[in-house]
């Protein structure tokens, strides 16, 4: 395996990363205020329905971006209103919002293109398109750093840098800054937050507010960044895996990362190793490296690599003792 | 502004006329659905005080801290801040109002540190930057001031409970708070931990603060405040100024009775020791020894009671005692010698005869979402009278339910009615009639009349008696003194996980207080000496006690 | 004590409030049709004839229904005991794994009465099986089941298609499924049956697995109300504190319950891999073991309750292709939605309507009788 091979996977796998993080980052901002949400998958898929169908409609990639983002906010306040005002069961919600999602995009889809849930085919100005960073085309020649520069670094889309960007600025925002701190009490113990003269709901529906805000954008990523449009069921259980990253993260940002990204490689060498032989394993079933990150993530519950453990009152409404 | 002639019971009338009070309240009237917490109140508390409050358990003490602290809406009156108006509608309303409140059980994040916990909700501004480095010069401050040392940089939940507390009372602080209300707050004390606690809200009334003490303890009352107001069945019943009243007026007035403290029993009549405890020891999942190497027996035709401030290993002790909760190291024998301690598994005991009421029925006693029938044969569902293979007999477990309801006058007596729909006092009894109308050899009872109305209580106490005259070995836990030593025939003292004295039912509240305090007079060296030492204030506020 | 809902009685707990949640979601799922431009009452009224207007419909109506019996008793099962059973997509998957070997090594030798049971044997055991390893997860080692049932969702498929693509398919074949079972390892359709009343199923496949379902009705109700056991799963549901009190093992009830949830969940493989395509293929339970949830939320998890909402839900599935033919602009996904807004409407917002109707029940019972308990209860 040479240099370019390699290089070739690692750009790769940022690419499969970036929705995975996008994701991920969003349900650590709910998880975190003591959200569960297992709808991450919904909402991403809602947001990849709209960003195609609004993109196609005003040949904007920016309009379908907002849009993306307003249908996934939509079902996060769904969310919201179930968990947070109605005090509803957050597992039961979230199975709710992901089938809604899944049933709704392919039956607007009919309705509106007629395509079988597909959206037409957008241009390329209703999409993101790769950016060149400056300097990557003159270092192109370089042996080594150029070539990373350039084929690693430089030429991806929009959305892929802002999901790495979200990382520190989720770091900053959580660690330093009155909210983060706020966020990190009230999915640790809301009655601490409400005795300090806090609103839990406001708090707790910001969280949601700036998930449905990222999972938009990932949804967005899907249909006008990475493809040409909507797919049914293009999230294809993304959103799980971004939860599962989230767990193996333990809810923190630069590990959210690390696991965004292991779950992206997977799923690069996956597609690369389709049916080759690695030396000492043998052939390697496509299945078994698919299904990796499920098993990972088993293990990492089991508690036999380490302990994940939950925002405190994650899961559970918050009632006023009397 | 409100003058003192609207506010019943008598208060030190200069004061008023001088300085409007820190705090006024009038009229405050809430409700919960059909119950009624708060009727009508009215309370002046002068500034510069300690003000303390006391009331049994639901007599609406906590509801109205938590009106004032804006935690929950009145339904009508009015409050007065240093003679203002203020609408309080929420904690942040009554932040502003310059009020802070000590919750019973700590609103703390448990993985943040104390300075993160002092500034959560007061981080003045968007960054945490600028916040932090003043919060940390403010509680050095509030720490000369007030006694209130405490590393600002530890986690909150590796601290004990005492320094956490005092998290709580410096988080108040440092929001300005000119009037503190503590809810309960020696609960959860080391007897050490309390003493300071004292010497804080000293402290805090020297400076000027007022303070509110919420209590059910006399004792805290006599000690410390300087008036107090007694609550009964939502109503403020009286206002008192502390140095002209006596424990035995206040328990008057709290209960509305002279209370009973004589149970009519016998001589008890031991036999032969039925259970028999030896180095038992407790560790709980944390590592934190609970129990700490208890040996005592419980003859046949005797009540043991045992008593101690709640926390300090009563409740590991039963759930060690009925198999909840496995033991560390130690023997459990009953009669017949066998060493139970070795399997926790509470079917077992129950076969060998050993029933137990449990402390909390709602948490472990019933299941409420259960008919009253299913409940009955709780933990002895397995039982062949209960049906035979794998399947249950349900009419043979309903018609010996609607026996036991007319036998325990249990009502409604349906055995089809849903657990959750009984009172209190006839869900409590719904768990005697279960446990001993199964005629067990040896009884554990944890307190047996906690929320349970008074005709309920001495119905209780006289079936504990019954079963002690019938020859059965009883150990009684309860945190109410009076309980324990009217119906006791051997006093069991628990302080932090040991048993630290055997006294007689005679022995007099503050002997037994003292105990419970850590103070053992009889081992008078060593660890307990110093102790003794430290516990000095302590002991002085339970040596203002003999009168009672 | 947090009791922040009044009483109210049965009849309208259980009766009442959860009608008002189902006719809810379907009339926001009336809107939805609203908005995509149809006429909802005419959608409703041909999704009633293709679910029930003639023989096939029906027959393919009972097929769904027969599905949903069982995924909907598997997570009923588990909420007994407090437990979120999300994996019975996964349990069911490998169900069908089971059927699949019972068929395949019977098929050749025994009439298809001999198949059944072995079959229903292994469907049960392999679903109970793959629901085993989280609920030993949950019960040992506090891993949260319901993340740990999805990723085994996803685990199951990736086996699955591993299983029929390397090592299941025929050789030289390259679809991803077995052999088509031979007679011995078949189910017999409900055609005959459907005779006697002069009805024609025509293509559906209705097979005699729906009484196979319907026994796992009863044998549900006498689990959990008429054993010591499942007064055990119900103790530990309601209060895990109480039940350790009873000598009740987590562990054990946890594992218990989660077996019988996985078994019911594989049985369900009997009706399409035996009844309907009779080999196994990719992707068979497409979505069951999730409708599963819907059914047992909406039936209150009580047997009777769950064949009303499976045959409510097979209605749906029969009768929503019906419509997606006749309106081409409402696809089948219409019935997807109308899951979600049932798990949502009687799940997760169960308690919206109950204070309005609480009140609307307080204005018209005079009686006092709730008040005085609740008087009580403060004491």
């Amino acid at each position: 395996m040479d240099l370019t091979t390699i290089v070739l996977i690692l750009d790769s796998s940022v690419r499969l990363a970036t929705p995975l993080l996008l994701a991920c980052l969003a349900g650590l901002y709910s998880e975190r205020s003591g959200i569960f949400d297992i709808g991450l998958e919904g909402k991403m898929l809602a947001g990849a329905f709209f960003a195609a169908a609004a993109a196609y409609w005003t040949g904007s990639a920016w309009l379908g971006l907002l849009a993306a983002i307003a249908a996934s906010i939509v079902l996060a306040l769904v969310h919201g209103f179930a968990s947070i005002t109605q005090r509803g069961n957050q597992i039961v919600s979230g199975v709710a919002i992901n089938f809604l999602a899944a049933g709704m995009t392919a039956l607007l889809g009919q309705a509106w293109f007629s395509q079988g849930g597909r959206t037409p085919q957008l241009g390329a100005d209703a999409r993101f398109g790769a950016i060149t960073l400056p300097g990557a085309e003159a270092l192109r020649d370089v042996p080594v750093v150029g070539e990373i520069y350039y084929e690693l670094i430089s030429g991806h889309n929009l959305i892929v840098y802002v999901a790495f960007l979200m990382v520190p600025l989720t770091w900053w925002v959580l660690f330093r800054t009155r909210f983060g701190l706020r966020l990190r009490a009230v999915g640790q113990n809301p009655a601490a937050v409400d005795t300090a003269g806090v609103s839990v709901p406001f708090l707790r529906y910001r969280a949601v507010v700036i998930c449905g805000i990222l999972t938009g954008i990932a949804g967005a990523y899907l249909a006008i960044a990475q493809s040409a449009g909507f797919i049914v069921n293009m999230s294809a259980g993304k959103g799980y895996i971004a939860l599962a990253a989230l767990i193996f993260a333990k809810w923190r940002p630069w590990p959210a990362m690390g696991a965004c990204f292991l779950f992206g490689f997977l799923d690069a060498v996956s597609i690369r190793l389709q049916g080759a032989n690695v030396p000492v394993i043998g052939e390697v079933p496509v299945q078994f490296m698919q299904a990796l990150p499920y098993i990972l993530t088993v293990i990492l519950l089991a508690g036999f690599i380490g302990r994940a453990v939950p925002p405190k009152a994650g899961g559970i409404p918050y009632v006023k003792e009397r | 502004m409100m003058s003192g002639d609207e506010v019943p019971g008598r208060m030190p009338g200069e004061l008023d006329m001088q300085a409007p009070a820190a705090i006024a309240l009038s009229g405050i009237s809430k409700s919960f659905g059909a119950v009624q917490a708060n009727r009508d109140i009215d309370l002046l508390v002068e500034e510069g005080t300690i003000h303390g409050i006391v009331g049994e358990n639901g007599a609406g003490k906590s509801t109205l801290m938590s009106i004032l602290y804006g935690f929950y809406e009145a339904d009508s009156g009015d409050i007065f801040v240093r003679g203002e108006k203020r609408k309080i509608t929420s904690p942040d309303d009554a932040i502003k109002a310059g009020i802070g409140m000590v919750h019973q059980h700590f609103m703390l994040v448990d993985n943040f540190t104390v300075l993160e916990n002092v500034i959560l909700g007061a981080e003045g501004g968007t960054l945490l930057k600028a916040g932090v480095s003043r919060a940390r010069a403010e509680l050095k401050r509030l720490e000369r001031e007030y006694e209130l040392q405490v590393d600002p940089d530890a986690v909150v939940g590796d601290l004990p409970v005492g320094l956490q507390q005092r998290v709580e009372i410096l988080k108040a602080l440092f929001r300005g708070a000119d009037t503190l209300i503590l809810d309960e707050p020696t609960g959860v004390l080391t007897p050490s931990e309390a003493d300071h606690l004292f010497r804080i809200l000293r402290q805090l009334k020297s400076q000027g603060k007022t303070v509110i003490l919420i209590t059910h303890k006399l004792r805290e009352i006599m000690a410390i405040t300087d008036n107090v107001s007694i609550m009964r069945r939502g109503e403020i019943v009286a206002t008192l100024e502390t140095a002209e009243t006596t424990p035995e007026q206040l328990a008057e007035l709290m209960v509305g009775r002279h209370v009973l403290l004589r149970v009519e029993k016998g001589e008890a009549a031991p036999g032969a020791p039925l259970l028999t405890v030896t180095n038992l020891s407790v560790v709980d999942g944390n590592g934190v020894a609970r129990v700490s190497d208890v040996s005592f027996e419980v003859r046949a035709g005797e009540i043991v009671g045992i008593a101690g401030v709640s926390g300090n290993g009563q409740s590991e002790l039963l759930e060690a005692l009925s198999g909840i909760r496995p033991a560390t190291s130690g023997e459990i024998r009953l009669a017949d010698g066998e060493d139970l301690a070795r399997r926790a598994d509470p079917a077992m005991r129950r076969r060998s005869k050993l029933a137990h009421v449990p402390e909390d029925r709602h948490r472990m006693g019933l299941v409420m979402g259960f008919e009253e029938n299913e409940n009955a044969i709780l933990g002895y569902h397995r039982d062949k009278a209960y049906g035979r293979g794998v399947f249950l007999d349900r009419s043979a477990i309903e018609a010996e339910a609607r026996e036991k309801m007319q036998q325990y006058d249990i009502r409604p007596p349906d055995p089809r009615l849903k657990t959750a729909n009984f009172s209190g006092g006839n869900q409590q009894k719904i768990v005697l009639a279960r446990e001993m109308e199964r005629d067990p050899d040896v009884l554990l009872v944890g307190q047996p009349t906690r929320g349970v109305d008074i005709g309920a209580i001495e119905f209780i106490h006289h079936q504990l008696v019954a079963m002690r005259d019938a020859g059965k070995a009883i150990l009684l836990v309860s945190v109410e003194l009076d309980e324990i030593r009217a119906l006791s025939d051997r006093i069991l003292v628990m302080f932090s996980g040991k048993i630290v004295g055997e006294r007689g039912p005679q022995a007099s509240e503050g002997e037994l207080g003292l105990m419970m305090a850590g103070v053992t007079p009889e081992e008078g060296e060593g660890e307990s000496a110093e102790e003794a030492q430290a516990e000095g204030e302590m002991g002085r506020a339970s040596a203002a006690e003999p009168k009672a | 004590m947090s009791a922040p809902f009044q009483k109210l009685p049965t009849w309208v707990e259980v009766g009442v409030i959860p009608l008002v949640n189902v006719v809810v979601a379907f009339l926001v799922a009336g809107l939805v049709v609203l908005f995509i431009g149809e006429n909802p009452l005419e959608a409703v009224k041909i999704l009633i004839w293709g679910a029930l207007g003639f023989g096939e419909g029906v027959g393919f109506t009972l097929f769904y229904t027969t599905n949903f019996i069982f995924t909907g008793l598997a997570v009923a099962v588990a909420f007994h005991a407090g437990l979120f059973n999300i994996g019975g997509e996964g349990q069911a998957y490998l169900g069908g794994l089971g059927v699949a070997v019972a068929a395949l090594a019977l098929d050749r030798y025994v009439p298809w009465w001999v198949t059944l049971p072995v079959a229903t044997v292994l469907a049960a055991l392999f679903g109970a099986a793959w629901a085993l390893i989280p609920a030993y997860l949950q019960a040992k080692r506090g891993s949260h089941i319901v993340i740990t049932t999805i990723m085994f969702n996803f685990i199951a498929s990736s086996l699955m298609v591993w299983l029929l693509v390397d090592h299941l398919s025929p050789v030289g074949s390259m679809q991803p499924e077995t052999r088509t079972f031979e007679a011995g390892g078949t189910l017999p359709e409900l055609g005959g049956l459907f005779h006697l009343f002069g009805a024609d199923m025509g293509a559906a496949p209705a097979n005699i697995s729906i009484f196979v379902a319907l026994a796992a009705c009863v044998f549900v109700y006498y689990f959990i109300w008429r054993t010591k056991i499942g007064y055990e799963i119900r103790a530990t549901g309601l209060n895990p504190t109480a039940a350790v009190y009873a000598g009740i093992s987590t562990v054990k009830i946890t594992i218990v319950t989660m077996l019988v949830s996985g078994g019911l969940a594989g049985l369900m493989a009997l009706n399409p891999v035996m009844g309907d395509q009779q080999r196994l293929q990719i992707d068979f339970v497409q979505g069951a073991g999730f409708v599963g949830i819907a059914v047992a939320l909406m039936g209150r998890a009580h047997p009777v309750g769950v064949v009303l909402a499976a045959f409510l839900f097979g209605m749906l599935y029969q009768g929503g292709a019906e419509l997606a033919f006749d309106m081409p602009t409402i696809s089948r996904d219409m019935i997807v939605v109308i899951q979600a807004l049932v798990i949502l409407f009687a799940g997760a917002l169960e308690h919206m309507f109950r204070p309005g109707i609480g009140r609307a029940f307080a204005l018209m019972s005079t009686s006092q009788r709730e008040r005085v308990v609740a008087e009580e209860e403060r004491s």
